[in-house]
């Protein structure tokens, strides 16, 4: 039972008032065609000892909320209307009414209201040691002398973990890890005992395992040290996990507010219900799998992949010294059949996305072989292939990118982007070209209109519905999806996998899906292979390897992925797994 | 439920203007908005139309040289008269006598208040060939009677117009920076995509090289080059070879800016999925990574063009560019190199001036441009 669910009976009355009331908040960015309300009337209160989650999709107004708290809303944003009524030591302050770049606003900045943000990196001075930049933060608060200064944040790295505390004081932000940094950041936010700590999607850039100790972290301290917490996520895993409250954002206005139960068990709003089920409906293995799975394992062979090795040595040039050699894929072995989906998932620098263009041949990988069946039923060794050879296969195997932004040309209209593999390849062009793709739109769920316009129109899970298309229109076999969901919201991450779902139905495809999130690789794989500092450490089919794991390192991964319903919060006992 | 998606499509966001633009009509959005760049864009539009029609627009022929008007002062148009029927459209000049001073036999020019030079729109002056083609004497603004003295800006020391001198001259000036960018535009995308593209070997040669060059002190260089230019050249060849020198110092900066625009766009997946698409590596460069930077090689060559403009006006005014008789604001600063003109005919500076707004002007509209391909940068 986590602590901040129990309600204390005699608690005094002083305590029982939120730390923090905001009422009506409205921020507004002036743009040239009259002005954006980025928050639209938002009303919550911080409670002490709790934990109040913010979420919403990207461009819900969450981060903004967040930030007018410590009047740092970015320019030209400004509070329109609202008050942030604060209470601490001083007595009640109005933070709404207060000048952002004033006197009284700094002494509650960092003093009493704390903030950590998602990329540690940034929010570090990268030309000061941690522990210069702790003293600082200590001393600007309090009248601590140097040499108490320096106790105190040594005393901090200890509480927030971070082993050998004295040598890591004396180190710069670049020698530490993401997690050991977000660790960093954490204490610098404790430095002067905060009675608010607001931390804006602080576990999104970590990798899962240790996103689940800077959540253990962050409760235990809570628990201790009695701070009201702001958490703001997208990640409905995260709030199941940490929340005692709830707030749901959308389009810059509160749609649902309660404990976190009935938010998850109950949600009242059509948005919020809309958000859990998406989030929840990933929870079981999508329902397609479930036909397929008897005629899968007699299926043909399509792709087998076997001792595959990639070594990224240093470059070396007249006046550089070499460094050392980095083996990311180390003797890879994998097998998909026809009409299968097999998930390769692993934690950032595990190789995955290398493993995935060596396939590909976007790289060229230094040993091994891609035994790829044809169509005739001949296997051809990619590896072996010349250009024009592998211009060929390439017609056979495609490739769906993460970054939605990044993968379509923005000077070409979605019809050429869509319409240049056919092109190219001398398939199509002209009239029958422009009917082809204006097909493989309606196929993805767009309209064929949206040729004539440019990728800069579309939203993310649209831009990702393009990429699909152009992926499919040559009528490729196999499908290599770098964490293809990745970068969009929840409900339209569900939209997204059901459309390849569907795709794969209706064309008879093989994925193979590379994913950090064990959610996606439950709902839409068949068989997933757990990759670890470049090896795959174990294979199976994906119920199996999820209920039963058996690496250390594949149960220590399950186990730390936050699960979408509150009432499992810190059931089963995390395990962490310590290569040798 | 879960093959509901591809049944119902999500329709398109609400038609804004701006979804249905391209990337290029957008760019030129931004740029409208940018108030300096559009006085550069306006004043620019503005010098090359004056260097187009130098012929039409100046008043006189620029070498026309008449000893009595040597340093005559600028005139001041007075555009309407009084007459009997109330205010007339009648433009005129003052017309000014030369008396000599007594003692010192000093020139000095004194307005007569008795006689007015009139001149006429679209009037008769001297002849000339327009574009050195079509035989033609009419000038926007000419004296009534031909030969009578017309100095808008004053006269050199050999009573030639300056006004019409500038106005020839940067026919000269402002294409030599356009020519000059047009040759380190080819070097520098050719060189510095050689570089980028292939990356390795090549790269690090090329880098190399680029360094060698950017490292030579440039007027040294330029002095040298421009003194193995044989004297007895005729001027165009001069002027070929001038635009030529100052290109080749000139591409180094675009050849870095294109190198490190391949080398981003090199590991960009929208490069990655055009080569899977079957793609040829031309049709990649030409196709998919050219487009992406052209507006920033548009930007750039602009910027550089004032600095070949300066380049060149540094070398006349030093007299290793462009000799007399070839007209271009360098060879007429060049008259006002010593301290007795700054002190008796200020106007020689004209050409100065022009440089300077030409100049200015070209550094806003590159800068606007830069702004409008790139909002981030």
């Amino acid at each position: 039972m986590p602590e901040g669910l129990v309600q204390a009976p005699a608690m005094p009355a002083a305590l029982r008032q939120p730390v923090l009331e905001v009422r009506n908040l409205t921020i507004g960015f002036p743009l040239r065609q009259g002005t954006l309300r980025a928050v639209d009337g938002v009303d919550f209160d911080l409670h002490a000892g709790k934990t109040l989650c913010l979420v919403g999709e990207s461009g819900s107004g969450k981060s903004a909320t967040a930030r007018a708290i410590l009047r740092i809303v970015p320019r030209p944003g400004q509070i329109e209307a609202g008050s942030i009524l604060y209470r601490g030591a001083g007595g009640e302050t109005d933070i709404a009414k207060l000048d952002p770049g004033g006197r009284q606003v700094r002494a509650i900045r960092g003093g009493e209201i704390a903030m950590i943000f998602q990329e540690p990196m940034t929010s570090l001075s990268p030309l000061h040691t941690i522990g210069f930049q702790l003293v600082e933060a200590i001393r600007l608060h309090t009248r601590l002398d140097r040499r108490a200064a320096r106790a105190r944040a040594i005393e901090l790295l200890r509480r927030v973990e971070v082993p050998r505390a004295e040598n890591a004081f004396e180190r710069y932000p670049f020698e530490y890890s993401g997690g050991m940094r977000q660790r960093a950041m954490i204490a610098m936010a404790l430095a002067c005992n905060p009675k608010i700590l607001i931390a804006d999607e602080p576990t999104t850039a970590l990798d899962v395992t240790t996103q689940a100790e800077i959540l253990d972290l962050m409760r235990e301290l809570q628990r201790d040290l009695g701070m009201a917490v702001l958490f703001i996520t997208h990640d409905m895993g995260v709030v199941a996990e940490i929340a005692d409250e709830v707030a749901v954002m959308h389009r810059g206005r509160l749609v649902e507010r309660g404990p976190v139960e009935d938010i998850f068990l109950a949600p009242q709003a059509a948005y919020s219900r809309m958000l859990i089920q998406s989030v929840l409906r990933l929870e079981e293995p999508a329902p397609q799998r479930a036909q397929r799975a008897e005629r899968l394992p007699n299926a043909p062979i399509l792709l087998k992949v076997d001792g595959l090795t990639k070594v990224f040595a240093p470059r070396k040039g007249l006046f550089r010294r070499g460094g050392e050699a980095v083996q990311a894929v180390a003797g890879v072995q994998l097998e998909l059949r026809e009409g299968e989906t097999l998930g390769i998932v692993g934690e950032s620098g595990s190789g995955k996305t290398t493993l995935g263009r060596c396939i590909m041949r976007i790289l060229e990988p230094e040993g091994g072989s891609i035994l790829l069946r044809q169509r005739d039923g001949s296997v051809t060794d990619v590896r072996g292939l010349d250009r024009a050879g592998l211009r060929q296969a390439h017609r056979e195997m495609r490739m769906i990118f993460q970054d939605p932004y990044g993968s379509l040309n923005p000077r070409m209209t979605v019809g050429e982007v869509i319409g240049e593999p056919l092109l190219v390849n001398g398939l199509l062009s002209g009239e029958a070209l422009r009917r082809r793709v204006g097909e493989l739109l309606e196929m993805v769920g767009l309209p064929a209109a949206a040729a004539e316009r440019y990728p800069h129109a579309f939203s993310g899970g649209q831009r990702q519905r393009i990429s699909i298309a152009r992926a499919v229109a040559l009528s490729p076999r196999l499908i290599v999806a770098d964490e293809a969901t990745s970068a969009l919201d929840v409900s339209i991450r569900a939209q997204v996998l059901d459309l390849l779902l569907d795709m794969q139905e209706r064309l008879g495809l093989s994925f193979l899906f590379i994913s950090h999130d064990i959610g996606v690789v439950r709902y839409f794989c068949d068989r997933m292979a757990v990759m670890y500092r470049g090896r795959i450490v174990e294979t199976g089919s994906t119920e199996q390897v999820c209920s039963a794991p058996e690496h250390g390192y594949t149960r220590a991964l399950l186990s730390a992925v936050p699960s979408a319903d509150p009432r499992r919060r810190g059931l089963g006992r995390r395990s962490r797994y310590r290569d040798e | 439920m879960s093959t509901s998606t591809a049944a119902a499509p999500p329709p398109l966001p609400a038609t804004r203007l701006a979804d249905t633009l391209s990337p290029r009509r957008l760019m030129w959005l931004r740029f409208r908005r940018h108030r300096l760049a559009m006085l550069g864009l306006i004043v620019v539009g503005l010098i090359y139309f004056t260097a187009a029609f130098a012929e039409f627009l100046a008043p006189m022929d620029p070498n026309r040289a008449a000893a009595r008007y040597a340093l005559h002062p600028p005139q001041s148009i007075t555009w309407f008269e009084h007459g009997e029927d109330g205010l007339r459209f009648r433009p005129s000049v003052p017309f000014y006598r030369m008396e000599r001073d007594r003692r010192t036999l000093q020139a000095r020019f004194v307005p007569d208040p008795d006689r007015r030079i009139y001149l006429r729109l679209f009037g008769e002056g001297d002849p000339y060939r327009f574009w050195g083609l079509f035989p033609a004497s009419r000038h926007l603004l000419a004296p009534e009677q031909p030969g009578d003295p017309l100095f808008l800006t004053g006269a050199d020391r050999l009573g030639r117009d300056v006004l019409s001198r500038t106005i020839y001259g940067a026919r000269i000036s402002m294409t030599v920076g356009l020519v000059g960018v047009a040759l380190s535009l080819f070097l520098g995308v050719g060189i510095g995509g050689l570089a980028g593209y292939y990356g390795g070997r090549v790269d690090w040669v090329v880098q190399r090289l680029t360094e060698y060059v950017i490292s030579l002190p440039t007027i040294p260089i330029w002095m040298a080059l421009a003194a193995a230019v044989p004297r007895d050249w005729p001027p165009l060849t001069v002027y070929f070879l001038i635009t030529l020198i100052v290109s080749l110092i000139g591409w180094t900066e675009l050849a870095r800016v294109v190198r490190g625009r391949f080398l981003s766009l090199r590991t960009e997946d929208f490069v990655t999925a055009a080569r899977i698409d079957g793609c040829s590596e031309m049709r990649i460069i030409f196709r998919h990574m050219l487009p992406s930077f052209a507006s920033h090689i548009i930007a750039s060559m602009t910027l550089a063009i004032p600095l070949m403009i300066l380049a060149e006006t540094s070398l006349s005014f030093l007299g290793l560019g462009l000799q007399p008789p070839t007209i271009s604001w360098g060879v007429l600063l060049k008259e006002a190199q010593n301290i007795r003109s700054i002190a008796a005919a200020p106007w020689l500076f004209l050409p100065g001036a022009a440089v300077v707004v030409a100049v200015l002007a070209l550094n806003f509209l590159g800068d606007g441009l830069r702004d409008a391909a790139d909002p981030h940068a």
